[in-house]
């Protein structure tokens, strides 16, 4: 993690430790360079403004170097062409201040999975339900389910982090597109209806709400 | 300054004053040499043919025709002949034609007065010397010469009086501006630049500094309005969870009790950095500074997926949505922005769009519709709607109808809409849909981005909910 605001990074670095993660800091931009060059990470947290070395010239120079570590970019700014740029720099994720520690957590597991081969398989499985990519076909023990398309996007994206908390944010980004915000919670009606289909009257339930982050889908008490 | 253009403007006056009457006396100086050059020729001439006694003999008679055609006939010895000057003039001692001085008949006039000549040699060594008295022209130009001068005199004085007074009406005007500019700078925004009422150039730079200044004083009062509306709806959640910060403190007694504080106390906080949020972005879209975002898509396209997104949210809220489109529809416009716009006003329709009594499903008609170079984008609800005359200010920032100020939301949601717009060149329009509202977003599309051509007319698109 290469964040200047040292409150912030040890608040992180000890949440991220109470969530079974464990984390290095860097203060600026060209000691967080030297530590990410040499490897090592799952992913890394980079705040845009940084002293001695900017964030975005720190991910340049990652993607230059052929470091393929996921880089998830922390900044104040937040509007529409800021994430461009950062995405365009060579970030995986951009995530704006303030945000809920949840969210943060979602984005670095979902960012630390990408290399995971659940992401090229063609077929997911959570418990008895299975959904097939290629034939667009899902089944809740072996029963088929009727999904819209979109109903089918949002199942898919929620299987290929299965097990992982989902928030509504990333939902919106990567199902629908959207990097604005929508005013009213519109996702969770989204989510019930897709819930109706797969988990009504069956015992078990996968698809779960996570209480203040979002939603994941999972097989057995977890 | 002004010394060198004086002082330019009199040398200019005196070289072209100086080039006219050099001129002149230069044209009358040849006509006169051409007419003499000719005569002596013709005696020339005579005293070949018919020998010296009859040259003469001709320039006796003719020196007596006038007192102007001057002549002198000498023999080789210098002696005169013939002729009515009384010497040979010195300064045509060589030979040479020209200018020369002569003191007419004593007794008649004693000054000197000015000729010009041209010798010619006869056979026989004779000379004769062909003039005309040249002192009327002297004269002449003498006279074109003063008027010269004391026209240009009276030209330059008139000029720099006008230009001086002229240069003072203009400082005049100026320093009023400047005395006004300074009193707008010490704060009073109100005051104006006076104009002439002839509306000439300064009038001009008047009105269009009235107009810079109107413009930034509505700035201002936008600016105060906003930042006292920063203040009230800032504050106002600020406080709130303040208090419940406290409350919880104070009041909590069980682990739950704190936690559930807590989260209230989040949620809060939440609502304010999407205020927060939603600020800064119109701030930055009224900036303009969101170019290099624009991309080419399909309109339609994007509507119909936000109208998706929201459909379900809507049937929860008894509202149903139709949507109507007349195919593709490409814009080059910021996705996210537009797709930010439209989620806005379906999230306000469903909001507000409830039909007063309550009773039934009531319906949000959505209908996207190319119109010329503009594309139009119409969301009509059947709910109470807004008042004509509180139209206008539903759009300002914070403006919150008394009617919604129980609902939850930042109150920026239509200002934020009206900033995508404007960004795009477009605007928004709050109709009374009889009864409801509908709200209309307008923008213009470049001709190229027009939808293809030859679009079957069977392909419109409709979810219905």
């Amino acid at each position: 993690m290469i964040e200047d605001e040292r409150e912030t990074a040890h608040f992180l670095q000890k949440a991220l430790k109470e969530s079974g993660h464990s984390a290095e800091l860097a203060h600026d931009g060209e000691d967080g360079l030297a530590a990410a060059l040499e490897g090592g990470f799952d992913v890394l947290i980079v705040d845009r403004m940084l002293p001695r070395l900017d964030g975005l010239s720190v991910v340049r120079k990652l993607r230059a170097d052929g470091v393929r570590t996921p880089v998830l970019i922390l900044s104040a700014l937040g509007e529409v062409d800021d994430k461009v740029k950062g995405l365009r720099a060579g970030g995986d994720d951009y995530l704006t201040k303030p945000y809920a520690f949840s969210e943060l957590l979602a984005r670095i597991e979902a960012l630390s999975r990408r290399g995971d081969p659940q992401e090229q398989q063609t077929r997911y499985v959570v418990g008895d339900l299975v959904l097939d990519r290629l034939s667009h076909r899902v089944t809740r023990a072996g029963e088929p389910v009727a999904l819209q398309p979109r109903e089918f996007r949002l199942l898919e994206y929620l299987m290929r982090h299965a097990g992982q908390v989902v928030t509504r944010t990333m939902l919106l980004e990567h199902v629908w597109d959207y990097h604005f915000d929508p005013q009213t919670n519109v996702i969770d009606v989204h989510i019930s209806r897709l819930r109706s289909k797969i988990d009504k009257n069956f015992e078990e339930s996968l698809l779960h709400t996570i209480r203040g982050a979002g939603y994941m889908i999972s097989a057995g008490k977890s | 300054m002004m010394a060198a253009y004086v002082a330019l403007f009199v040398t200019v006056a005196a070289v072209i004053a100086g080039a006219i009457v050099w001129q002149t006396n230069e044209l009358l100086t040849r006509q006169v040499l051409t007419t003499i050059s000719a005569e002596a020729e013709q005696l020339e001439t005579l005293a070949r043919m018919q020998g010296p006694a009859s040259v003469a003999d001709a320039v006796a008679e003719r020196s007596w025709a006038g007192r102007t055609h001057l002549y002198f006939l000498a023999d080789v010895g210098a002696g005169r002949i013939a002729g009515n000057l009384n010497r040979w003039p010195p300064e045509l001692r060589d030979g040479a034609g020209g200018l020369f001085r002569y003191t007419p008949e004593p007794g008649l006039e004693t000054h000197e007065r000015f000729a010009i000549g041209v010798p010619v040699t006869l056979d026989g060594g004779r000379q004769l010397l062909v003039a005309r008295d040249v002192e009327e022209q002297r004269e002449f130009i003498g006279r074109v010469r003063t008027l010269f001068i004391a026209g240009f005199g009276l030209l330059v004085l008139i000029g720099l009086a006008g230009g001086i007074a002229a240069s003072r009406q203009i400082l005049k005007r100026i320093a009023a501006i400047t005395a006004t500019s300074e009193s707008i700078m010490t704060g009073d925004l109100s005051r104006r630049i006076a104009s002439s009422g002839s509306g000439d150039e300064l009038d001009e730079l008047a009105r269009n500094l009235n107009q810079m200044l109107d413009r930034i004083e509505q700035l201002m009062a936008g600016l105060r309005e906003v930042s006292d509306n920063i203040a009230h709806d800032l504050k106002t959640p600020l406080n709130r969870l303040r208090n419940r910060a406290e409350a919880a403190l104070r009041e909590a007694h069980t682990a739950e009790d704190y936690r559930e504080g807590l989260g209230r106390t989040i949620d809060e906080a939440d609502e304010i950095i999407k205020t927060f949020n939603a600020l800064l972005l119109i701030a930055r879209l009224e900036a303009g500074a969101v170019d290099e975002t624009m991309e080419t898509f399909d309109l339609t396209a994007l509507v119909r997926d936000v109208v998706e997104l929201y459909e379900p949210h809507a049937e929860e809220s008894h509202r149903r949505l139709r949507f109507h489109a007349d195919g593709e529809i490409l814009v080059r416009a910021n996705r996210q922005l537009i797709g930010q716009a439209v989620a806005n006003v379906l999230d306000n329709a469903i909001k507000y769009g409830g039909r007063p009594s309550g009773g039934g499903a009531s319906e949000i008609e959505v209908v996207l519709a190319q119109k010329a170079d503009r594309v139009e984008l119409a969301v009509a609800d059947n709910g109470p709607g807004i008042p004509s005359l509180d139209r206008e200010r539903a759009l300002k920032r914070f403006v919150r109808l008394e009617a919604s100020r129980t609902e939850p939301g930042t109150g920026l949601g239509l200002s934020l809409v009206a900033a995508v717009l404007r960004l795009h060149k477009g605007s928004v329009r709050l109709e009374d849909n009889r009864p409801g509202l509908r709200v209309v977003l307008s923008w213009p599309v470049p001709a190229v981005l027009h939808a293809r051509e030859g679009q079957p007319p069977g392909t419109r698109a409709m979810v219905d909910s």
